[in-house]
């Protein structure tokens, strides 16, 4: 019997590396046919020999060449691991798993995107989907929160972006000393310089939990509905399809069921303790 | 000669006193000017009398603290129409911060010694003046506690991950 | 045969072990409950010999005594602590091998064969449900576990019907037995006493059948299947434990600040034996190890528990450190979300969780609990738990 093994990796080549700040990583993998087939917003499980294998959202396309690029930060032995790989390496994947940023939903309206540190990085296909066919939005606006100047990521990317009339680009650090002559403060502090239309406004939020709650809080003091907030949850997660039932929250099978979801569909659940 | 607005009409507009009655307006233009300041210029000190405040019209102040040994850290940034310093509503009036502008920037300074002796003789002045203010405290308070937690730490815990 | 639920058949006991003989002819292998360790638990079945003649299972909460019965009934017990799960998805597993090769790389040895099919003997109608249960999960949505499938799809099951219901037992109130209603092949009911020591069979399936007609074996008689009838009746009115269903979904969800947690985790060990002898619980943690060399490098599959503190990791700690959010967790995944997730209860009433729990938590008395103490007074303190 010749079942679909949905915990068996495919092979996957590394490409490119580059470094995005001490301790983030920009990886290209091409894994043949299959290195395409993803929507913003879903994650491959990434292995690396012996050391273990974690969920990593797509980071996007490369600008030039094919593969897939996904965004690693070394937090523990298995991303210091990815961290670790050079140009010809191997990496086992399994996916794209998960759901996907309303990209579609998004047609036709204003687009506010928040991220919050390494949640940038599941943004930025989102972004480039949405620059591809820019004629099909209304306002586009991209904020951004860094720890530090430092761990700002994408630096190449995000000049290109505000380079363009047809975005608003926000970054912010909530640590910084003299030298940086950027703004300073929580990532919710840009969205007072951005007008926002609620009939017409569609909102992404991806970042720890309690910096997308507070953003949240604030998009709807706005006067945004629920149900136009999507965030993207994280949670522990071992066989990333629904079967080992590491990721429950609440009733959510996150890896399945998410890890994006409409707020109107989670909130109750944000900010619970324990859940 | 330059026509110069009255400083009425461009205090009116600024988004910090949308909505404030005519004769409030005018009794604040009696205690504002217009200022400018060169990029890296100090505007206060920590100490120092709390006399003024600034609304911000162009530029960007920041807010810092020092700190031995690493020298100025830049607590929070703002831009227009921000509104910078409330200690001259609290006693005892002292800056708790320093301010320096990162760009050339331009204000209203509003002189708050004047304006205690105002608020304290209408005190619907006074209220309306506080219930600008109350949300700027509770804003700032927000985004303190917000860097405080650090969200964006590798291990906010202190653990280790995958 | 054109009739697979045809009549009630009959077999006695030398019919039974010719039955386990044609299953493992047929390249199954049986697996059947066996005395071992001092309990009842599945191993490998040769022959009804091995089958636990004359013993029973005591059982309350917190306890498990095997004993013998003073007959030779041969499922004159209800469920010991393990279950077809193990078979199924087995609590260990090697999920791949992976190797260096010359340039650095590595590549993945091609899959084991897939293992040949398990005939099980004596499934007991609550652990059928629970096979059902695990169905849902494993095999129900787009992803499925290959691994899972591979040992389950061809199983043959022999259904036993309990005349014999243990001291934490409500299957009754979860709607899975005393009887199996569907997912076997075949299904048997216990007659003994008086000399006599007969099965009346239930044919499902038309495998079932074809197994059947191998070994000699009669119709049933009409008085045997009314006594057949009358054990099962008679096993649901003495059933040890009852749960209230009713509305307890929306119990559980409106009860998460109820004091009741707080006096469970001052009892619970957080020692997992709840998940681990639960026919239901279905989590796992994978491991990627290496050998020494690190040349070799191989993905093992384990059961995990939700009560382990690891289990809920994310960068920077765990999401439920407490002992009370944990088992708020599994009793609210149980009962309630498991609604949500799979439509249906993830309980199917065997009590094992009530028997192998050390310190005799009650799944049941904790549901009453919740229910009793329904408005708790307002309280001062309401971050945290006693961990």
């Amino acid at each position: 019997m010749t079942a679909v093994d949905s915990m068996r990796p495919a092979i996957a080549t590394v490409r490119a590396v580059r470094r995005e700040t001490a301790d983030v990583v920009t990886i290209r993998l091409d894994h043949g046919d299959r290195s395409d087939a993803f929507e913003p917003g879903q994650f491959h499980m990434l292995y690396a020999f012996g050391a273990g294998e974690v969920p990593i959202s797509v980071s996007g396309r490369p600008a030039r060449g094919g593969g897939v690029e996904h965004t690693i930060r070394a937090v523990g032995a298995t991303t210091r691991a990815l961290c670790r790989l050079r140009r010809g390496g191997t990496v086992g994947v399994r996916g794209p798993f998960g759901t996907a940023w309303p990209v579609e939903e998004a047609r036709g309206r204003d687009v506010v995107l928040v991220a919050g540190g390494i949640g940038l990085a599941p943004l930025r296909p989102v972004i480039q989907r949405i620059i591809a066919e820019r004629e099909l939005y209304g306002r586009v606006t991209v904020l951004y929160g860094a720890r530090t100047p430092d761990d700002i990521l994408f630096e190449a990317d995000l000049a290109r972006w505000r380079g363009r009339f047809d975005l608003q680009v926000g970054v912010t650090v909530d640590h910084a000393d003299a030298s940086w002559r950027g703004h300073v403060g929580v990532v919710t502090t840009l969205l007072t310089d951005v007008d926002l239309d609620p009939d017409a406004c569609l909102a992404i939020l991806c970042g720890p939990e309690v910096m997308m709650r507070f953003t949240a809080a604030e998009l709807e003091a706005r006067g945004i509905p629920r149900r136009e907030i999507w965030v993207s949850l994280e949670r522990n997660m071992h066989c990333g399809v629904g079967l080992c039932g590491h990721c429950q929250m609440g009733p959510e099978l996150v890896c399945r069921r998410g890890p994006v979801y409409r707020l109107d569909h989670v909130g109750r659940l944000l900010g619970v303790r324990e859940v | 000669m330059p026509r110069h607005r009255p400083i009425e009409t461009a205090l009116a507009e600024h988004p910090f006193l949308a909505g404030l009655e005519a004769r409030h307006v005018e009794l604040l233009a009696g205690c504002a000017r217009n200022i400018r300041f060169a990029a890296s210029e100090r505007i206060f000190e920590s100490g120092g009398a709390a006399d003024d405040f600034y609304l911000l019209r162009s530029g960007r102040v920041a807010l810092e603290v020092h700190v031995p040994g690493r020298g100025p850290v830049t607590l929070q940034t703002l831009d227009p129409p921000d509104v910078l310093g409330w200690s001259w509503l609290v006693p005892p009036y002292r800056w708790q911060y320093d301010a320096r502008t990162v760009e050339a920037t331009a204000a209203f300074a509003l002189d708050g010694k004047c304006l205690r002796g105002k608020c304290e003789d209408d005190h619907e002045l006074g209220y309306q003046l506080y219930r600008r203010f109350l949300p700027v405290v509770q804003s700032r308070l927000q985004s303190t506690r917000m860097q405080m937690l650090d969200v964006f730490a590798a291990s906010p815990a202190g653990g280790d991950a995958p | 045969m054109s009739d697979p639920a045809g009549d009630a058949r009959a077999l006695d006991v030398d019919g039974l072990d010719r039955l386990i003989a044609a299953l493992s002819e047929r390249g199954f292998a049986p697996h059947g409950p066996i005395v071992r360790d001092g309990s009842i638990v599945w191993g490998p079945l040769r022959g009804v010999a091995d089958l636990p003649a004359g013993w029973t299972l005591e059982q309350d909460a917190g306890r498990c005594q095997l004993v013998r019965r003073g007959d030779g009934a041969l499922f004159g017990w209800a469920v010991g602590p393990d279950s077809p799960k193990r078979l199924f998805l087995p609590p260990s597993l090697q999920l791949f091998t992976a190797r260096r090769d010359d340039e650095g790389g590595f590549a993945l040895d091609p899959p084991a064969p897939a293992p040949g099919p398990i005939a099980l003997i004596g499934a007991r109608p609550c652990e059928i449900a629970a096979i059902a249960v695990q169905d849902r999960v494993l095999l129900g949505s787009e992803h499925t576990d290959a691994h899972y499938r591979a040992r389950r799809d061809e199983a043959f099951i022999v259904a036993a019907h309990c005349g014999e219901p243990g001291g934490t037992c409500f299957c009754v109130s979860a709607d899975t037995g005393p009887s199996a209603r569907s997912g076997f092949d075949l299904a048997l009911t216990e007659l003994h006493g008086d000399g006599e020591h007969t099965f009346v069979i239930e044919v499902a399936t038309e495998r079932g059948a074809a197994v059947l007609e191998a070994v000699p074996h009669r119709a049933a008689t009409g008085d045997e299947i009314a006594r057949a009838a009358a054990v099962v009746t008679g096993a649901a009115s003495r059933m040890g434990r009852e749960l209230e269903t009713d509305g307890l979904r929306e119990l559980l969800y409106g009860c998460r600040e109820h004091p009741r947690w707080d006096e469970i985790a001052a009892r619970c060990l957080g020692c997992a034996n709840c998940t681990m002898v639960c026919p239901t619980c279905f989590c796992t943690s994978v491991s990627d190890l290496t050998d020494i060399t690190g040349a070799t490098a191989w993905r093992e599959r384990s059961w995990d528990s939700c009560f382990t503190m690891d289990f809920s990791y994310i960068h920077g700690g765990s999401v439920r450190p407490s002992v009370g959010a944990r088992y708020r967790h599994w009793i609210t995944h149980k009962l309630a979300s498991w609604h949500d997730q799979f439509d249906e209860s993830g309980c199917v009433g065997c009590g094992r969780c009530i028997t192998w729990c050390p310190v005799a938590i009650d799944i049941t008395a904790e549901v009453v609990g919740l229910r009793s103490d329904g408005s708790p007074p307002p309280r001062t303190r309401t971050a945290g738990f006693r961990v």
